[in-house]
């Protein structure tokens, strides 16, 4: 415990993340088709997310909860901000350019808005009355519609759940979100029409995707093809022609476990997913040992908002769920989600042994 | 209030742990679908996407064999396959391509036509699969690509093999010429044979040969990208290229034969009697061929289509003219075969009447002959003693001997598209126009007019079945094939169409004498071009009408216009003592046979035993040379 409450870092959670991390490298180094220069800027990012996480861990969960009204009002201002530039700029806007540093204020509302709901929540005794329920929703919905509108649907419905993540955990009567279930299948096809034709499409070839096979089909079919053909033992690192042939769109980025897939087998989907398996539950154990309502809702919307993005990745390109654009997290290249992940793990590590401390 | 609180608190805790179990529970769950969905994939559906798999990254590839190439007697090169720079262009890396034809086009020269041709591909074709802007760049215009080829993104230089004629236009009408394969055509051939062929035989040999020149394609099975980029070839099955033809042709006397008919309209035909070999094989006026490989413009086409000169049209295969009295000499062995006396006379007028008709058919010396004899007749070109020759044989007669030795009938050369000619019969003309035949009409027959039409080759296997002795020889362009390992030559064999087996064989000679009489007697009609010549020679004149003269009515060639003069011609073979060239030539509206067509012919006799090696023509006629030396 003493080496612990110095560094403020989970011992078990560092040792599956950096596994994970691991085989990020191992799998992109054949999906970049060798690229040295991928490889190294992707080892940059993992150790300055490394070094994000164990910064964050070193705040205190008294810090956080203070602050989170604050960064909740100041990351929704930024959206706006982007999406004033946007419509000066003609173009979907995702980011904010500050001369030295660009940055996606969108990705931090996947942290922003957890912290913000669980402070509201936690201000009053649990379960949810009405009025409250109905408060945290318009906290949730007010920046998932502002991403909405720029637009970009895969990062809307990570910070929707990760908030709405919150509302059951606190206790929301099972009525109520059986209410809420009617609710959304009453007005699904009047929402239908509310999405972009790309939109429409892509969930119509989820039932379907032979049914256009080089259109919007395209994708998921080849995906797909990568994935069983891999079989129980996969078809050997660097040795998967899906991949290896350009088959697999966006193969180093959103598609990357169909390459895993196919080179590693199920042998290797088995391992990963236990790996996944883990973080999720020591994140959950954690939550479960916090000592306030806070840093339990909190906890828990991290660890499972994770879990789900295993879970849409993964569902995304083995055919069972449509194509958005989410990242195999801390798998996939590129470095922005791989931050925002990284400083969710440090509010974790902060939330654990601070509480610990306090224990003492 | 404080009990309430940690009542709260510990409500609270109680209920988010609960939430959390249910959670972590369905957490297990969702990886236990995952993971059921990806064994799903890769178990339970492992065969199919494994299958679906190699589908994709596996292509079928054909290799196109070289075509064969086609050389003449000497070996020279008349069809080869000769490479070119090329710019080709991948339409899925352009981003615009009208830009990138604009760039292009400040550096190479680009015809509005091919350009057009050039979209049409590009819409019709998938996008990685790589289309050819220009063929055939000139040297300057390689090197000013070049230099700009790291702007042209998208395009690249590539060498291509196209279908070339080195002797261009003088072989168009034997050697024809291959075609770009059309979507026409795709639906004609067997497109199995075909993958990855560009180019089919459209006409002369390159048609008719088509078979042994294509060659057979071959197969790689080649590992590609999504995009289509060949990575690795996992299997092979080589090609194998068309066959070589060889030619009987001698391109040079072919080139000096048509320089002989300078800018007339007409033919040229050359054969060795006794092969049927095609020595020369012209017709006048010509067109490139090479502007055909590759898709002929619309303008270009048009010139040669509208021109009145109709130098599209093959003369020497598919042209038809009355032969005039270049028949005269068969007519002559007709008659004798028939049983009339070489000796018997006849008396010549200058015109000739049937019996108990006033009808007068002229000779062309309105002064008459006087008396003949056959060979008179066939020396001086006596029209009466023919007419009279044809009233006694009658014309079925007449149409089944001239038959024999080939006219009215496919000779069986290797050229598509032969047509059959005309002899006339009774037969004939009740069938093809319902009426009978007067017996005005054998008249003119004997001296080859009337509704006879003969093509030049079927004129040529005529002089060379007199030459030789009656055993009448399919003519051929290609007398060899070797196998594209350029080692094994397979001659082909020489066909023999018919033999005529005369009742008297000596007759043969006296038609041979005759004819020699032509060109060597002292009255022959074309002894111009014999009295000087190193070998002894025998041939016959003719002129065809083009327009008939009414009875009584003089000729009179300048006042006539150019195009409805007489055609002028002249058969002749050479040595007479073991021939070994017989030709045919026709001179369109050239006016005399033995003024203009003789001295052609004599000509291309001239060139022709000038190239052979000498001892041909020594052996058999030493004393002559020796006198003449």
């Amino acid at each position: 415990m003493r080496a612990e409450s110095r560094s403020h870092l989970d011992a078990p959670l560092m040792v599956f993340l950096i596994m994970l991390c691991l085989s990020s490298l191992f799998i992109l180094y054949s999906a970049t088709g060798e690229n040295d220069g991928a490889m190294l800027r992707q080892v940059i990012r993992i150790l300055l997310s490394f070094a994000v996480l164990a910064v964050v861990a070193q705040i205190s969960p008294q810090t956080w909860h203070r602050w989170s009204p604050w960064v909740y009002i100041i990351g929704s201002t930024l959206l706006v901000g982007v999406l004033i530039l946007g419509i000066v700029g003609k173009g979907a806007q995702r980011w904010l350019d500050l001369g030295f540093f660009r940055f996606q204020p969108s990705e931090l509302m996947k942290l922003w808005v957890p912290m913000m709901v669980a402070w509201v929540v936690s201000r009053r005794p649990l379960p949810l009355s009405i009025p409250m329920t109905c408060l945290v929703l318009i906290v949730v919905m007010l920046p998932v519609g502002l991403v909405l509108l720029q637009p970009d649907l895969g990062t809307a419905i990570l910070i929707a759940v990760s908030g709405l993540v919150i509302v059951i955990l606190a206790g929301l009567r099972w009525r109520y979100m059986l209410g809420a279930l009617i609710c959304v299948a009453v007005a699904a096809p009047y929402l239908w029409t509310y999405l972009h034709e790309y939109q429409q499409r892509r969930i119509l070839t989820l039932i379907d995707p032979w049914s256009d096979p080089l259109g919007a089909g395209y994708h998921t079919i080849q995906s797909m093809i990568a994935i069983g053909s891999g079989g129980s033992r996969g078809k050997g690192w660097m040795a998967g022609s899906q991949s290896q042939l350009e088959f697999i769109p966006e193969r180093s980025t959103d598609f990357i476990f169909s390459v895993f897939a196919e080179e590693f087998g199920l042998m290797g989907v088995g391992a990963l997913l236990a790996i996944y398996m883990c973080i999720v539950f020591r994140a959950l154990m954690i939550a479960y040992a916090a000592q306030d309502t806070w840093s339990r809702l909190l906890a828990g919307s991290l660890s499972l908002t994770f879990f789900f993005y295993v879970f849409v990745n993964i569902g995304m390109v083995s055919g069972m769920l449509p194509v958005v654009g989410v990242p195999l997290p801390l798998i996939s290249y590129g470095g922005t989600s791989m931050v925002t992940l990284m400083f969710g793990f440090g509010i974790l590590m902060s939330i654990h042994s601070h509480q610990s401390l306090m224990n003492h | 209030m404080e009990t309430a609180q940690i009542k709260d608190y510990q409500r609270e805790t109680t209920l988010a742990k609960q939430r959390l179990s249910i959670a972590a529970g369905v957490v297990v769950l969702m990886f236990c679908g995952l993971f059921f969905r990806v064994w799903f994939l890769q178990v339970y559906e492992y065969e199919r996407f494994e299958t679906l798999s190699n589908d994709n990254r596996i292509r079928l590839q054909s290799v196109s064999p070289a075509r064969g190439e086609i050389f003449d007697r000497n070996g020279r090169l008349l069809a080869e396959n000769k490479p070119v720079y090329s710019v080709e262009i991948l339409p899925s890396q352009v981003d615009d391509m009208d830009a990138l034809l604009n760039q292009i086009a400040r550096l190479i020269h680009l015809d509005e036509q091919s350009v057009e041709s050039f979209l049409e591909q590009v819409r019709s074709r998938p996008s990685f699969e790589s289309q050819t802007l220009k063929l055939a760049l000139s040297e300057a215009e390689v090197a000013r690509y070049a230099v700009h080829q790291h702007k042209l993104n998208g395009s690249s230089l590539e060498v291509q093999v196209v279908r070339n004629y080195p002797y261009g236009e003088e072989t168009a009408h034997s050697v024809g010429y291959v075609g770009r394969i059309s979507q026409d055509d795709l639906a004609e051939i067997d497109r199995e044979a075909y993958r990855g062929i560009r180019y089919i035989g459209r006409l002369g040999i390159e048609g008719m040969y088509e078979e042994q020149l294509r060659g057979k394609i071959g197969f790689e099975q080649v590992e590609t990208t999504a995009h289509g980029r060949s990575v690795r070839v996992l299997e092979s099955e080589s090609p194998i290229n068309g066959e070589d033809l060889i030619l009987g042709l001698d391109i040079d006397l072919q080139i000096m034969a048509r320089q002989a008919l300078g800018d007339y309209r007409g033919s040229i035909v050359a054969l060795d009697p006794t092969s049927g070999d095609v020595l020369a094989f012209v017709s006048n006026p010509v067109y490139d061929p090479n502007l055909f490989v590759n898709g002929i413009s619309q303008e270009n086409y048009g010139k040669l289509r509208d021109s009145l000169d109709r130098p599209l049209l093959n003369r020497a295969l598919n042209g038809r003219y009355a032969p005039g009295s270049t028949i005269k000499g068969l007519v002559g062995l007709a008659a004798l075969e028939y049983g009339i006396s070489p000796a018997s006379t006849e008396i010549c007028p200058g015109w000739y009447s049937l019996p108990g008709s006033s009808q007068r058919y002229r000779c062309w010396r309105h002064a008459g002959h006087g008396s003949v004899t056959l060979q008179s007749a066939i020396a001086q070109s006596c029209d009466v003693y023919f007419y009279s020759v044809a009233q006694q044989l009658g014309i079925d007669y007449l149409h089944g001997f001239l038959t024999e030795f080939g006219l009215g009938r496919r000779t069986g050369i290797d050229l598509h598209n032969e047509p059959t000619g005309l002899v006339p019969s009774k037969e004939w003309k009740e069938r093809a126009r319902d009426e009978v035949w007067y017996p005005g009409e054998t008249v003119i027959t004997g001296i080859g007019q009337g509704y006879m039409l003969v093509t030049p080759i079927q004129l040529a296997v005529m002089t060379a079945t007199l030459a030789n002795n009656g055993t009448r020889v399919a003519p051929r362009l290609v007398t060899a094939v070797r196998a594209a390992d350029h080692e094994t030559v397979q001659e082909l064999p020489i066909l023999i169409k018919q033999q005529v087996n005369l009742s008297d064989p000596g007759s043969m000679s006296i038609i041979s004498d005759a004819m020699q009489e032509v060109t060597h007697g002292e009255r022959g009609t074309a002894r111009a071009i014999g009295a000087d010549a190193l070998y002894r020679m025998a041939g016959k004149s003719g002129t065809a009408q083009v327009i008939g003269i009414a009875q009584d009515e003089k000729y009179d060639a300048d006042k006539i216009p150019e195009r409805l003069r007489d055609h002028a011609l002249f058969v002749a073979y050479a040595p007479v003592e073991n021939p070994k060239i017989a030709v045919v030539v026709i001179v369109e509206n050239g006016g005399s046979g033995s003024g203009v067509a003789a001295p052609i012919a004599r000509a291309v006799m001239d060139q022709y035993f000038a190239n052979q090696s000498n001892e041909v023509i020594t052996n058999e006629t030493d004393t002559r040379v020796a006198i003449a030396q």
